[in-house]
Formats: C-alpha cells, structure tokens, sequence
C-alpha cells in the first residue's frame, strides 16, 4: 500500500496580533513562526499507521520554497520514506495552481491512496485535496475522520455538520481529507529529524513538469486582507482576578444561575 | 437576463438550514441584477421542492433512487451540465461537508473559477468578489476572480441570516438524469450519531467550557472542580475532542452539539465560527483568553483577557 501525502508549512497565529503588510495582500510574516499545517500533521500520520500495517511506503510532498524543506524533514521523522518538493518560483500560488503542480507529480508515483488535510490553517480554502483528485481522475471523500483499510478498499466516515458521520465505502485508488482528530500524531523530536536528514528530499523546480501557462494562472486573486470591522463585541471586565471573579458570580446571578 | 443557482442542501429528507441560507443571499443578488433564482434540487421530492418554491423562480428537480443519498460525482456530473445548459452568472453551493467535496471537482470539471468558504459576495461591474476569513478569522480577505463567464462560489454556514420576502411561486420542472451515469466510486452504508454519550450538554443552564488555552490534559481537572462547584456541567472545544482529553459528547460546534444554556463560560476558547456556531443559542457568553484578538470577544457578550487560571483559581476562592 503506497500512499503519497501533501502537507503545507503555515504561520502559527493562535496568540499573536497580526499586522498587515504593506502591499495589503497579506499579514506581516517575520516575527511568525511556522509549523506543519495541524490538518496535514494528522493525515501524516494516517499514512505512516497506513503502511505499518499494510506495507509500501509513504511519500510526502509540497509545493513551496526553500524554507518549507522543514514540514518535510518533519514529516520524513515521522517516517516517511521520500518526500518531494516543488519551487513555484514565484509563481502566484492558488488552490488550483497547487492542485495542477501535485497532480502532475504524483501522476508519476506510484500511489493506492493520496492524503491531503482537510484545509490549511493559513488560508483556509479546502480545496486542494477535491481539486487533486477530480485531475487524477480517482475516488474521493472530504472530511474523514475514520479509515478501516479493507484489501482494495476502505470503510471511512465523513464528518457531517450536527454530530453525525457519514459511513461509506470507498474503493482505491483514492484521494481522502484528512480531519483532525482521526489519530493521534506521534511526538517528532529534534534527534528524530536529524536522523531522518540522510532520506531522500527531491527537490522539482515547477518548469520541470511541463505545465501550461494556464494550468499554472491563477483562478483567485486576493484584493486585499483588512482587519475584522469592528462590532460592539465584548463588554471587558476590568481588574484584578478577584474583582473580575466577583463580577462574573454578579452576572451569572443576574442571568439566572445561582451558585 | 442572468440566472443565479442555488444548490439546494437535504439530508435525510429535510433541508439543512445553508440552503435557506444561499436562497436568501441569491435572492438579494438577483435583485439587484435583475437576474432569475434557479434552485437545484438533486434528489429529494416534490414536497422538498415546495418548500423551496417562495424562495425561487425557478426549482429543477431530479427525483433518483441514486440521488437519495449525497452522491458527490452525479452532484458534479449533473451540476456541470445544467452550468452548461443555463449559463448561470453564479453558482451558490455550501460550504459543508459535501460541498467540500464535490464543488472543487466541479470547478475543475467546469473550467469555471471557485471560491469557497465565503461569507459575503458583492457584484461590481458585472464582476464577483467575496469576502473570507483567513488565520482563524483574524483577517478578513477581499478575493476577485480570473475573467469567466460563470462563477462558483461556497457559502460558510450562518454567514446570512434569512429574512421573509415577497410570496412568488416558483415553477417546479422536473429533471431526467443522463443516462450514461458514471459507476458509483463509493458505496454508501449509512449515518452514525457520532457524539453519543452518557452526558447531554444540550441540557444544561450552565456550561463551564474550555479550549485550546488549557494547555494540557492534566489542567482540565481543574476546571472541571470549578464546573462541579458552580453545578454547571463541563463542555469544550474541537481541540479538546482531537487530543483524546474528553470524550466527543462534550464537544460544542458544528460537528459537536449547539447548545443553549443560560450562562456559557469560555475558558482558553478563540472561537473558531464553527465553535461559535454552537453556541448562538446561548443567553450569555463569557469569554476568558489571553489573546486579546481572540474572534471569541467578537462574539461573547463579556470578556476577560486573562490567564485562564487566574480566574478560574479566583472563583473557586470566591466559592468555597
């Protein structure tokens, strides 16, 4: 069972106020620090409890820069045996344009099963796994958070809206979005990622694939990024922890909940 | 004139709520466009295009024993046809689940250019624009598309809040499926209640609820003391559920349980809208995180920007 993997590098923003730069396209990137995209780091880790039961070998890819060798090395820790990296160059990246670069990679792998996370934590389109699946032409299901492999094929759930899964069987070869919470993501630790350096990193500049100008033009443009309007939000409660403690018993008791 | 489409979403025989949802937002547009409301309803019955039928000028219904569970390669397989046979301006699908799955298939099926996850849309020259959140809802994001002649476009669940409009009746037409229907590539088994459990949040008058901000497993002890103390029960977020720290019947949002009690307590919560969406029906939030930019202080009625502990030590002192 071969499975191919594509993972993101994105910023961690949980915690930190974010500025926007100045083109007014993005946020200010240089005091952010980077992570494997949560949703990736899960279907990562399908993959690798994958071929430990089943065999074959996992290869981990991504569209990106230098910089994104990272996510890989990590993923390569977790146990993945190869892992390939595309430059865009500067090529402006969208959903679709990532779409056409992974198809056109993996259409030279051999692969039964391919894993995308559910969405990037950046950006949050979810499009890439349905997209990469419709250009290879091969099964699909978004949002699993269950995989029961079967020979050929697999049981999966599909999470729906109002805490109800979708159960169904899927035949391979197949693309599947990977939700948080299918596994727990094994612990990577520094020595792990400095013994996994001597694995394979492939590295593909994009003009290498023989994709067209229009496979490679984006479908989507961001205008511009703004900060949320302001709403009256939160009335903030004020003072140190035993007169906010005092305040919110006060609010409660108002609202109808004694304690 | 132009048309817009709407994709109708149903589950088991009802309508979800985005369908609504899309209905109205597209109404708003055709409007201003003066273009027609097609809605699309791929499975279902008459009685489920009826209820449609105030909302659209036009419903195209498929009734199909293949169509009466979500089939993501006929929604792709039909739809692609009908953009073909319609030419609608826009095409509204939402953004759940199933739209994650078949819309991104259906825009490479197409050619046509698609936004997803969108919580507004505005039309300005005859081009679209949305609106989106990106990085958890901390920035919002203006995006335009490539010149196309039709536009696929995912709405973000409760981003339109449906109004009564005018009383119109809408012409059902009944649809026949191609008859060189691709083989199915997933078999469907059924639905599964995925958050069943001895505990019913739902219930409860006082929920003491906690997130990402907790830190580590073992501190969830400490706020479940304070829920026991205050009689109120205790709930939490995704991350919770995703890390094995409590069960799934403890989860708010979405894919978890909306919930309504008289008092919700936000512990370490940064109010993912998914989150957010489960507790709408609440009478008052409370809101305690240290990041002062949190999208939950957009939503709770009071906040604290604190350490958790700080305030969750402070009531328990207050209490004992």
């Amino acid at each position: 069972m071969n499975v191919v993997v594509c993972v993101k590098r994105v910023p961690m923003t949980q915690e930190v106020d974010l500025e926007i730069d100045a083109s007014k396209k993005d946020v200010s990137k240089d005091m952010l620090a980077y992570v494997l995209n949560e949703w990736d780091n899960y279907a990562v880790e399908e993959a690798i409890q994958i071929v430990e039961k089943f065999g074959g070998a996992v290869t981990a890819v991504t569209v990106g820069s230098e910089d994104d060798e990272e996510v890989l090395r990590r993923c390569l820790a977790m146990g993945a045996e190869k892992a390939i990296r595309v430059d865009p160059g500067d090529l402006s990246l969208d959903g679709f344009v990532i779409s056409k670069i992974l198809a056109e990679v993996i259409k030279g792998l051999e692969y039964d099963l391919v894993l995308t996370g559910v969405q990037a934590d950046d950006d949050n389109y979810g499009i890439v796994g349905s997209m990469l699946a419709e250009h290879l032409g091969i099964a699909r299901a978004a949002v699993v958070n269950h995989v029961d492999i079967e020979g050929d094929e697999a049981n999966i759930k599909v999470e729906l809206e109002g805490g109800v899964d979708e159960v169904l069987k899927i035949r391979f070869p197949a693309l599947l979005s990977i939700q948080t919470g299918i596994n727990e993501p094994r612990y990577v630790s520094i020595m792990g990622i400095r013994k996994a350096a001597k694995k394979e990193l492939q590295v593909l500049p994009v003009t290498d694939l023989g994709l067209s100008e229009d496979d490679l033009s984006a479908r989507t443009v961001v205008e511009e990024v703004f900060l949320p309007p302001e709403t009256e939000g939160a009335e903030i409660i004020e003072g140190d922890a035993a007169t906010v403690a005092e305040e919110i018993l006060r609010i409660m008791k108002e609202k109808g909940v004694s304690v | 004139m132009g048309t817009i489409f709407v994709i109708a979403e149903h589950r088991q025989g009802e309508l979800r709520d985005i369908t609504f949802e899309m209905l109205f937002k597209a109404n708003t547009l055709c409007k201003d466009l003066s273009h027609k409301l097609t809605a699309v309803v791929l499975g279902g019955d008459e009685a489920l295009a009826d209820e449609i039928k105030k909302w659209a000028d036009t419903i195209l219904l498929f009734e199909h024993e293949r169509l009466k569970n979500f089939d993501g390669d006929l929604y792709k397989e039909v739809i692609s046809g009908l953009i073909e046979e319609y030419e609608p301006f826009i095409t509204l699908m939402g953004h759940t689940s199933w739209g994650m799955d078949f819309a991104p298939a259906l825009a490479i099926k197409t050619g046509y250019p698609l936004a997803t996850d969108c919580v507004d849309i505005q039309v300005e020259d005859g081009r679209p624009s949305v609106i989106r959140q990106i990085y958890s809802g901390k920035i919002f994001t203006k995006v335009s598309f490539r010149e196309s002649k039709s536009y696929l476009i995912t709405v973000r669940p409760g981003s339109f809040t449906p109004e009564e409009i005018g009383e119109q009746e809408g012409e059902i037409i009944k649809k026949e499926l191609p008859s060189d229907l691709p083989e199915p590539s997933k078999e469907f088994i059924g639905f599964e209640e995925a958050g069943a459990g001895e505990l019913d949040i739902t219930q409860a008058d006082l929920l003491v609820s906690i997130g990402r901000g907790v830190g580590e497993a073992e501190n969830i002890e400490v706020v479940r003391e304070l829920a026991d103390l205050m009689g109120g029960v205790l709930s939490c977020s995704r991350p919770i559920v995703d890390k094995n720290w409590l069960p799934k019947y403890h989860q708010v949002g979405t894919s978890g349980k909306s919930v309504k009690p008289k008092v919700y307590l936000a512990f370490g919560i940064s109010g993912a809208f998914q989150h957010v969406a489960g507790i709408s029906g609440a009478g008052t939030v409370i809101a305690v995180n240290k990041d002062p930019k949190a999208p939950i202080f957009r939503v709770a009625d009071y906040g604290v920007v604190d350490d958790l502990f700080n305030v969750v030590d402070a009531l328990k002192e207050k209490l004992k």
